[in-house]
Formats: C-alpha cells, structure tokens, sequence
C-alpha cells in the first residue's frame, strides 16, 4: 500500500532538477572564464558563478533529500502525511529563498563564507523553511504505526543537519574563529550528519530493492553511521591544521579524518553485498545502477580521494589548490548527487504510473554523467598536482602557474559535456513519466 | 555475531564519546596559552577590513589561510610577496588595485574593480597585516615569498 501524500516529493524533485541544471550553466561559466574566455565579467564575474555553482549545488541536494523523506517517511510510518498543504507551502518557500539568495549573488548581497553565503538575514528564513519541514516529517514519523530503524536515521540525519547550521551563523570578528566554526556546518554536513541522511535513503532503497531482511540491512546501517560519527567528528580536525589553531589539531584531525573512509568503505561493501544477497529481482533495475553506483563511486571520491591529501604532511601543499576541487567534485557527486538520482529514479515511476524502468536513454544517462565526472575529476586531479608542485615546491608564481595548466580546463569543459549530456538525457526521462497520479499510488508495486 | 542492539549501542556510544572530546579539544585550542589565531591584535581597522573581504566576497576568488576559491592568488602573506615583486611597495600595490576603478588584470584574468575609498583600501591591508601575523603551523612558510626563495636555490 502506498500513501497519496508521497506525490508531494515528485515536486521537490522537479526543483532539484532544475535547480541542478542552473548549476551547471555556472560550472560552464567558471570554466570558460579559466581558460581565458570571462566574457561574462560585467554580470557574472567569477566570484558570483562560483557563490550560484555552490549555493545551488547545496540547494538542489536539500530538497532531493527533503522529497526523499517526504517519500520514504509515510511508507515507513504507514500513514499520510500530516499535513500535505503545509508541505507544498514549504515547497515554495524554499524555492523564493534559493531564488532570492541568488539572484542577490549578483548584486554584492552576500557573505564572502566559503558555502555560507547566503547572507544573515535569508540565514533566518532558512531556518524557518527547515523548521516547517522538519515539524511535518517528525510529527508524521511520530503518528505513525511504525518507526523503523531506516526512518529515525534518516530524520535524525535532517534534523541535526538543522541545527548544525545554526554556529555557521555566529558572528566573530577573527577569521579564524569564523572558519573555525563554518567548518562546524560544511564538515559536519558533508562527512557526518548527510552521511546519515544518504545512509537511511540507501538502506531504504536496498531493502525496496533487493528484498533484503530489514533486520540484516538496518543493522548494517548503524554500524555505518557509528563509523562515520566515530571518525567524521574528530576529523573536522583537517580543516584545523593551518588556518592558525593550536598543533594538536593535526595529530587528533590526522588521525581521524584518516579513518573517515572506512564508513564509505563499509557503505560500498553493504550495498554490494546486499544486492548479491538479494533473492529479490525488482524491475527497477535503473533504480539498482544509482543506488550501487552512489555507494561505490563516493567510496571513490569521498573515501579514497580524501584519503589522498587528509594526513598533515600532504595537506600542508595541496591545501586550497585543485586538489580540493578534485575531490569535491567526485566526492559531493557520488555521495550526494547520486543517492539523489537513485531515489528519483526509483519513486518516479510508482509515483507516476510510467515504468520506464532501464530504458536506452536511462542507461545512458547513468553511463555518460558518471564517464564524464571521473573525466572531470581526472582534469582537476593533474592540474591540482601540476599546481602543487609547480607552485608549491618549486615556488613559481601563481598566475604563472595557471597559465601552466590551463589546458587540463580545455579538458575538463570537455568531460563536463559528456557529463551534462548525461544529466539532461536523466531530466528528459524525468520528464517522459508525467506527472504523479492518486490511480498510479495505488496500483504501484512495492 | 553482533546483534541490532550492539549495533545501536555503537553508534550511540562512540557519537557522544568522541562528541565530547570535540567540544573540549575545541576550548582548549582557545584558552589562553595554546590560542594561536593572533586574536590580541584584532584593531577596529582590521575588523572593518574583515566585513570588506566579507562583504564583498573576495573568497569567491582567492584563498586565504589556504580556503576560498582557486581563481586568484593566496592572500595569506600578500604583503610580503607584493614587497619583494615591487620593491617594498607591497602596500601601496594592494591599496592601488582596490581603489582601481578599472579591473586590474596582470595576466589576462580579471578582477573585479572595486573603487574603494582610501580609507577602505587601508583596513583591507591592516587586515592583511593581521592574518600574516597568524602562526600558521608551517603554511605561511609554504605560501610565503621566502620560503619559495628557500626551495628555488
Ligand atoms: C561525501 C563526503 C565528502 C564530501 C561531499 C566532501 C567535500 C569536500 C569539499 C567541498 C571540500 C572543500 C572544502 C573547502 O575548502 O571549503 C573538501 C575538503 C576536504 N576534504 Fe572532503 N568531502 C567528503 C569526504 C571526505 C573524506 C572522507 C575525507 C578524508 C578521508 C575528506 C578530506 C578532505 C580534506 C583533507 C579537505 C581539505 C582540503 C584542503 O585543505 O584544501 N573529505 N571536501
Ligand atoms: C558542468 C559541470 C561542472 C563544471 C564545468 C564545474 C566547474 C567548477 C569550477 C571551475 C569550480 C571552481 C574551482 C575554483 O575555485 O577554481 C567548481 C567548484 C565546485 N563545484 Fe563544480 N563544476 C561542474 C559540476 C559540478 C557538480 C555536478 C558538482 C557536484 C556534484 C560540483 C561541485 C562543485 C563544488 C563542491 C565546488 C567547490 C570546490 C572547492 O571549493 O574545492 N560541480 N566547479
Ligand atoms: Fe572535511
């Protein structure tokens, strides 16, 4: 059986998507600015493309994981939504909020915080927006029938991802004590309480999918997100090494952070082995492709890529180069991007009606954006290397340097295509199911 | 084998453990004796300086202590680097190309033209002054103009 109120979550993932499209428009921009073409300058000068690429990236996650749980918390529960007008209230607000701050980008309203632009006073309708959604998720999850071990996490997740936000808007007069706790919001995001959310979707998914007992899965997924606390708290301690705090930062974060991989380790070898587990055959076999490929391809980018510049001794020169890039982009795709597309594309079709389950176009979609990210990752990755050694150990001027490398970002607009071909094929299917139907809900197979 | 309990037990446990030490590793890199971040040398001047670099976003090009974007040069010991490019005139550089009102590009990149006043263009420098001031545990040196000089010969 399944509950009317879950269409709500075929909208967020309508914004998601295009917000995700916007995203890219900007990636292009920075680019093409790279390698000399920053024709834009005037309106979109490369500080404002980066502030949209990021703040869009953040924001078209947010309401994939908020449609997810719109998704997943009534099934789970085993009842409606409480209030499924509120939802698409909170629906729209969110869309103003994530309009406003950036179209503010282009007009100097923002704070100059690495993932923390959106300024103070939008930070407080953020906050409003969030407490709305996490009311209504958190009151049906308590109304309900059941609460699984899958559901709790995967609130939990949200609503410490809520109240993390919270130090990233103290104010400080020292730039070190506001990094400091900015990193209380992006590390704990991305390397702790996300980690959460992507962990409860994923087990959600696998036991949809591979008919898997809960009782094995849900085990699993708190042996996971245990990992990742054990290690992610402590491991904000990379971000501590050099911007002028106390030396025990980089025995504690080194250590720490070195651990970190192993949750992403243990989330790739759960998906896997659940699936060869699996007595299950479900159609969706799309659905199958993104969740194994999130769980494999962030052990990549988060897992390993991170691994290479987190001990001191390698962070101390590739610290804010293209290295960084590097892993960011591999790392914030596999794990977040693609849990995302997963979930898409394993509600669409019940939400809707339309099986287009493993279409041409599907696979392609998969193959093209996941070919052409590594491809990307590979372009950043050398130029990042290049620029460390060239830079930072033979001591060569920075500009000097970049002219160096610029043609790894003739490559990288290269990939970024293919990758963008990907993508837009995903939305075109997205669009080929329709819209959501009640008939659909109630016919849909588990 | 391990049970859903012990499971839950785990993640419970080692959350809140290593939580705590967090939060008191975090006061204790900020009590007096161990804090490194300079911050008896914060002047009105350098906190105007900061809502400048702030308010303007100046982190969506460059880096500073190693963090922001890869667009534009690291800042953390700009002064000095801009005295040994031009002579002991770091300062006045840094001061001309914010109160430029045509964007400043010295190798085909641009940057944005900011058009500062004088005053502005000075707190941005103290500013500067006092971040090139912070111990760093070793970056500066990696980011610095001497040290380059160091791995050169
Ligand atoms: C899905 C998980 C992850 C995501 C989305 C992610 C994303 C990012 C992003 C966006 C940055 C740039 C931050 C900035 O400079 O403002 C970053 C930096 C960093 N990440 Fe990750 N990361 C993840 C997991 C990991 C893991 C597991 C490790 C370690 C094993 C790691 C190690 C690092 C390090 C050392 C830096 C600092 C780089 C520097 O000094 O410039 N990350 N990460
Ligand atoms: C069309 C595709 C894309 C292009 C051309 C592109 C390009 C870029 C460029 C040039 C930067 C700025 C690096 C700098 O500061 O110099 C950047 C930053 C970033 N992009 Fe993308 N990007 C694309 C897609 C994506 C996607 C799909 C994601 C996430 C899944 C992503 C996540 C990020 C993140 C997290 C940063 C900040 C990195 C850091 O500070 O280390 N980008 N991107
Ligand atoms: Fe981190």
């Amino acid at each position: 059986m399944k509950y009317k109120s879950q269409k709500v979550a075929y909208w967020f993932f309508a914004l998601s998507m295009l917000l995700l499209v916007l995203q890219l428009v900007y990636g292009f921009v920075m680019g093409f600015a790279r390698i000399g073409f920053d024709n834009l300058h005037e309106f979109v000068p490369f500080n404002t493309a980066r502030a949209v690429h990021t703040n869009l990236l953040v924001v078209w996650l947010l309401s994939g994981f908020m449609g997810a749980a719109y998704y997943i918390i009534p099934e789970e529960a085993q009842r409606e939504l409480v209030n499924v007008k509120l939802a698409y209230v909170q629906l729209i607000s969110l869309a103003v909020v994530g309009v406003v701050a950036v179209v503010g980008f282009h007009f100097n309203y923002w704070e100059g915080r690495k993932f923390l632009e959106i300024p103070r006073p939008l930070d407080f309708l953020v906050v409003i927006n969030v407490l709305l959604f996490l009311g209504l998720i958190l009151v049906t999850l308590f109304k309900g029938k059941r609460r699984t071990t899958t559901a709790l996490v995967l609130s939990m997740g949200l609503l410490f991802a809520a109240l993390l936000y919270l130090p990233g808007m103290l104010p400080f007069d020292s730039q070190v004590m506001d990094s400091f706790f900015r990193w209380w919001v992006v590390h704990l995001w991305v390397e702790g309480v996300w980690e959460l959310i992507m962990g409860g979707i994923l087990s959600f998914l696998l036991i949809k999918l591979t008919g898997v007992d809960r009782e094995v899965i849900e085990k699993w997924l708190y042996v996971i997100v245990g990992l990742t606390f054990l290690s992610g708290v402590l491991g904000t301690g990379h971000h501590y090494y050099y911007i002028g705090v106390n030396k025990i930062w980089l025995i504690v974060g080194g250590i720490f952070s070195a651990l970190e991989p192993l949750a992403f380790l243990a989330m790739a070898l759960f998906a896997v082995n659940m699936y060869r587990k699996g007595e299950k055959k479900h159609p969706n076999k799309l659905a199958l492709y993104w969740t194994l490929g999130a769980a494999i391809v962030s052990f990549v980018g988060a897992g390993l890529l991170g691994f290479a510049h987190t001990l001191p001794q390698t962070n101390l020169y590739t610290h804010g180069t293209l290295v960084t890039a590097m892993h960011a982009h591999l790392a914030f795709w596999g794990a977040y991007g693609m849990i995302v597309l997963a979930i898409i594309s394993y509600s669409l079709p019940n939400m809707t009606g339309r099986k287009l389950y493993l279409t041409p176009r599907g696979r392609a979609a998969f193959w093209l954006s996941n070919i052409g990210m590594i491809g990307m990752t590979v372009a950043f990755g050398v130029a990042g290397v290049a620029q460390v050694y060239l830079e930072r150990k033979f001591g060569m001027d920075f500009m000097l340097v970049q002219k160096e490398i610029s043609i790894h970002f003739v490559v990288l607009i290269i990939c970024a295509s293919v990758f963008t071909t990907g993508i837009i094929m995903y939305i075109i299917e997205f669009y080929k199911h329709g819209r959501p139907t009640d008939e659909a809900m109630e016919v849909s197979i588990q | 084998m391990l049970s859903k309990k012990q499971a839950r037990a785990f993640f419970l446990g080692g959350t809140l453990v290593t939580f705590l030490i967090f939060i008191g590793l975090t006061i204790y890199s900020f009590s007096k004796g161990n804090d490194q971040s300079n911050h008896e040398n914060i002047t009105e001047s350098v906190v105007r300086g900061k809502k400048i670099w702030e308010s303007n976003n100046c982190m969506g090009c460059h880096t500073l202590l190693g963090e922001g974007a890869y667009y534009a040069p690291e800042l953390t010991k700009v002064i000095d680097r801009l005295n040994m490019k031009y002579n002991g005139q770091g300062e006045e550089v840094i001061k001309s190309i914010l109160m430029s009102p045509v964007p400043w590009q010295p190798n085909g990149r641009k940057m944005v033209a900011y058009e500062m006043t004088e005053q502005e263009a000075e707190d941005v420098v103290e500013f500067f002054r006092w971040i090139g001031e912070i111990d760093l545990n070793g970056f500066d040196r990696i980011v610095s103009p001497l040290a380059k000089e160091d791995n050169n010969n």
